[in-house]
């Protein structure tokens, strides 16, 4: 049986699908968040198996999940000390408490 | 043909990286959640060092699974007691949840497997790719020299610790 | 004094209303007031040394082989597009008729200046409220009456044709404060406003076909030479006349409304409403003969044009009558006066038309007898009219009153300006040896040249003069023994106000003997005038008749004329409500136009108009109000809909690709 690009690409759909179902969903906002990640690694593998499969003299998808990485690690680090400022302000880390912006 | 133990490697990576997603989402103790993800993120490690792609493995090993999931991790002892349940997913949210999910998984599966004949073949050899010119890579500023976004991502991440701090501090 | 420097004679006066306007508030009244009469009479020295270097030196270039020739003096191209082929100028042009109405408007004004600083102050010599603005107002009227004159393109004469209407709309609504005033400020405005549409049609018409606003360009020296241009215009034909005609009727129609011409009349005796020595300078002297000089200016033009030329002889013949019938009958002195100035404008204007009808029209020195009878006549009038006016405004300062019946018998009290009004009475009636006698036989001997018709019909407007001025004088000054109301008896005024009425009366003693034959024509060519004894004796036969009915009427307190007009009550009333002028445009504006047009125009402006507008409005509003739900700041929410659409999207891009 060959391992094909497909074979890899399923696992990270349904990973994909299942960040976007955790992010409409859950009201927590670190689940939320943790949708996020999901969704964002989904993403990773995409490139990296795009890029080992279809360009392997080439190192360009590599380097963009090297880099997405990096910039997760940030963004969660940034979203996690807002959450914790909205804890501070609310007392807990429900979505639906800040509905502020809007009309 | 592949040999067996790279399809067996395969088959558990794939089983782990859908039944923990789901779970992850799924689940109620928020805690559990973030255990499910970790478990996600070293199964698409898994993944990286399949694709013979070592450093970037140990990446994401060392920043997500061994970062990122503890900042999780701490996040959720200081805002949750313990043992404590998520609220009721409402159905009008779940209802829409589904389909939007469902739509987006089926569209993407409809167009993957039309483009499925195009990819039939198996791992190709890849040139030798060491941590060496990586490094070399990564700090050149030739045509295939990523000086630039390394410096980008350097100044981002102090910009963050900066944001992070200011944010989080009580005023 | 080179003809270069009179762009200062109008430098002079703009100055001085920047500068009363802008600095005069913060300085005492009557130093304001002192300051422009100076600036005023340097104004005036300037003017008459530009009119005696162009009348009679010839160091530059204004004499050609006997031929007054027109001298540019400043020319400043102002505006300029499509590379040269529009180009609007500014500049100073010097020929007669500019020059003469140099020393007209500066020493009028002057005079006025002088005596304002009198009129314009209480009965211990305090000057009044709104000094500083009056003077500045003077100024500016000064300055725009000048570059209007000194115009070198049609199009700068437009630019201070409206400049001299705003002047005069801020100087008759001087007493802002009364409603009378507001009211006439506004009808004088807006009716010569309504004329220089016409006007401007005018020059947009004449400049399409010449391709230039250029006085010089289009008529050439002198006029013997206007350009081809205009010419073959005329072969073209818009209803029936040719363009030019056209053209040239639209200008007449703007000169028109500012010289007051039957039927645009109706806002002079209105524009009594400002002080007495503005209705001396803008509303008697200078600015109502702007039409008069307009159709001068453009002269050799309407010579080539019988039918505008036509046109501007029966108007100008009819409102001589109607305006001497209505001032035989006014109570008010200086509706009176207003009605007779509207009447001898209408003689200049007749004068200039009939003035093409010697068929000697180019070459003959004839040709040009009524042009230079009128601009005469411009120049005499101008001195004998400011005269009787600042006359006026000195007894209606005595006795605070513009009606004859609170006067009567005045001679006892005021003799200088008694003898002064006389002065003026003579010399408007055309009594040898007064200025009036000898422009008016001029005009009376080119109307006769005309015609027999047209001669009779402005001598017996020229009795009529004799007749309504004469009695005005009586009433004022006669008629029966003043009642002294109050503590003050009327008393002449001082000097500042006695001093322009002396010099303005030895003017209109001496104006008659000027030749003006030799100094302004038409062409520049000398033009050989003497008396023409049968018409001359015939006219001043007519005014001594005019004078000795009015003696007969109004000398002495008596009821003849009462017992006139109950004789004649429809006529008398009439004359005395104007011919019901006031009423017909009231009826036509109100009943007419407001109900019939600008009702419907205003409904269907905010219904329709309005209406759509906000609908508008209102769907955007209300469909917004209804979708703003949508904006729950619910996070999730946006990303279920951002998620649907975009499957939605790729799902649409998906199908069409795949069946196309």
């Amino acid at each position: 049986m060959d391992l094909n690009l497909i074979m890899y690409l399923i696992p990270s759909l349904i990973m994909f699908g299942c960040g976007v179902y955790g992010f409409i969903t859950r009201k927590n906002m670190i689940a939320i968040l943790i949708s996020l990640e999901l969704m964002l690694n989904s993403v990773d593998i995409n490139f990296v198996v795009f890029n080992r499969y279809l360009f392997p003299a080439q190192q360009e998808g590599m380097f963009f999940t090297l880099f997405a990485i990096a910039i997760a690690a940030a963004e969660t680090a940034v979203a996690i000390a807002i959450i914790i400022n909205v804890y501070r302000a609310a007392k807990n880390v429900d979505i639906n408490q800040i509905t502020k912006m809007k009309f | 043909m592949e040999s067996l133990g790279n399809v067996i490697m395969y088959v558990i990576i794939a089983l782990t990286i859908i039944v923990f997603s789901v779970l992850a989402v799924t689940t109620k103790k928020i805690l559990r959640s973030a255990t499910y993800l970790l478990f996600v993120l070293l199964a698409t490690a898994a993944i990286y060092f399949q694709m013979d792609y070592e450093f970037l493995g140990a990446t994401q090993i060392a920043v997500y699974a061994g970062g990122i999931v503890v900042l999780f991790v701490f996040a959720i002892m200081l805002t949750h007691k313990p043992g404590e349940d998520a609220a009721p997913i409402t159905s009008h949210k779940r209802t829409l949840g589904l389909v939007a999910c469902g739509a987006g998984v089926l569209l993407c599966g409809a167009a993957m497997l039309g483009y499925a004949k195009f990819c039939g073949q198996s791992l190709p050899s890849m040139s030798d790719f060491t941590i060496d010119s990586l490094g070399k890579m990564l700090l050149s500023t030739d045509k295939y020299g990523y000086l630039l976004p390394f410096e980008a991502v350097s100044v981002l991440l102090l910009a963050c610790i900066i944001g992070g701090i200011v944010i989080a501090r009580k005023r | 004094m080179p003809l270069s420097s009179t762009i200062y004679v109008l430098a002079i006066p703009l100055f001085m209303f920047l500068f009363l306007g802008l600095v005069g508030v913060k300085m005492p009244r009557k130093i304001t007031g002192v300051i422009g009469v100076l600036g005023m009479a340097v104004t005036t020295v300037w003017a008459y040394a530009i009119a005696f270097t162009y009348f009679f030196g010839n160091g530059e270039g204004q004499m050609l082989d006997g031929v007054r020739q027109q001298v540019v003096a400043t020319d400043w191209t102002w505006l300029s597009f499509y590379a040269d082929k529009l180009v609007v100028k500014l500049g100073v042009l010097i020929d007669p008729i500019s020059a003469m109405m140099l020393v007209v408007i500066s020493t009028v004004s002057f005079m006025v200046h002088l005596y304002s600083l009198g009129y314009m102050s209480d009965h211990d010599g305090n000057p009044e409220k709104g000094f500083q603005r009056y003077y500045a107002d003077l100024a500016l009227f000064t300055f725009s009456m000048l570059g209007l004159v000194v115009s070198t393109n049609i199009f700068q004469m437009f630019i201070f044709f409206e400049m001299v209407g705003v002047s005069s709309y801020l100087l008759i609504g001087f007493y802002y404060g009364q409603q009378p005033a507001n009211h006439a400020s506004k009808k004088a405005f807006i009716v010569t406003r309504l004329a220089d549409l016409f006007f401007l049609i005018g020059i947009l018409i004449l400049s399409f076909y010449t391709k230039t606003f250029d006085f010089k360009e289009i008529m050439g020296a002198n006029g013997h030479d206007v350009c081809n241009a205009f010419t073959s215009a005329q072969g073209l034909t818009f209803m029936g006349c040719s363009v030019t005609a056209w053209a040239l009727t639209f200008i007449f129609i703007g000169g028109a409304g500012k010289s007051a011409m039957y039927p645009l009349h109706i806002w002079l005796p209105d524009a009594m409403e400002g002080p007495t020595p503005v209705s001396a300078l803008i509303h008697a002297a200078t600015m109502v003969v702007a039409g008069v000089f307009l159709v001068a200016r453009m002269f050799p033009l309407y010579v080539l044009e019988q039918g505008a030329m036509d046109i501007i002889c029966v108007v100008g013949a009819f409102t001589a009558f109607y305006a001497a019938a209505v001032a035989c009958t006014q109570s008010d002195i200086k509706r009176a006066l207003a009605f007779s100035t509207i009447s001898q404008i209408a003689f200049m204007m007749t004068s200039l038309a009939v003035s093409s009808a010697n068929g000697k029209l180019l070459g003959g020195h004839e040709a040009g007898l009524g042009y230079m009878a009128s601009m005469f006549h411009l120049f005499t009038h101008a001195m004998f009219k400011a005269l009787l006016f600042l006359c006026a405004g000195a007894i209606i300062h005595a006795v605070h009153s513009n009606e004859n019946s609170k006067m009567h018998g005045l001679h006892k009290f005021m003799p200088i300006t008694s003898i002064a009004f006389l002065i003026g009475c003579l010399a408007i009636a055309g009594i040898p040896p007064f200025a009036g006698f000898f422009s008016k036989d001029e005009i009376l001997v080119a109307c006769y040249e005309k015609g027999i018709g047209w001669g009779l019909w402005m001598s017996m407007v020229a009795g009529m003069t004799a007749f309504y001025m004469f009695r005005i004088y009586y009433l004022i000054f006669f008629w029966k023994k003043h009642e002294v109301h109050g503590e003050h008896a009327p008393k002449d005024q001082p000097w500042t106000m006695t001093v322009p009425l002396i010099v303005l009366a030895i003017i209109s003693c001496v104006a008659g003997f000027a030749p003006f034959g030799k100094l302004v024509t038409w062409d520049g060519a000398q033009l050989e005038t003497h008396m023409n004894w049968p018409i001359a004796g015939a006219s001043v036969g007519i005014a001594l008749i005019g004078i000795g009915l009015a003696t007969m009427m109004y000398w002495k307190e008596n009821p003849l004329p009462d017992k006139l007009a109950t004789m004649f009550k429809g006529l008398w009333t009439a004359s005395y409500k104007r011919f019901y002028m006031d009423e017909l445009y009231q009826f036509i504006t109100h009943k007419i136009i407001f109900q019939s047009i600008s009702k419907p125009i205003a409904w269907f402006d905010r219904t329709i108009i309005d209406g759509f507008f906000n609908l508008l409005g209102n769907v955007t509003n209300s469909a917004s109000f209804g979708i703003r739900k949508m904006q729950s700041g619910n996070v999730q929410g946006y990303v279920s809909y951002y998620i649907i659409g975009a499957v939605l999207l790729a799902a649409v891009t998906g199908v069409v690709i795949l069946c196309f």
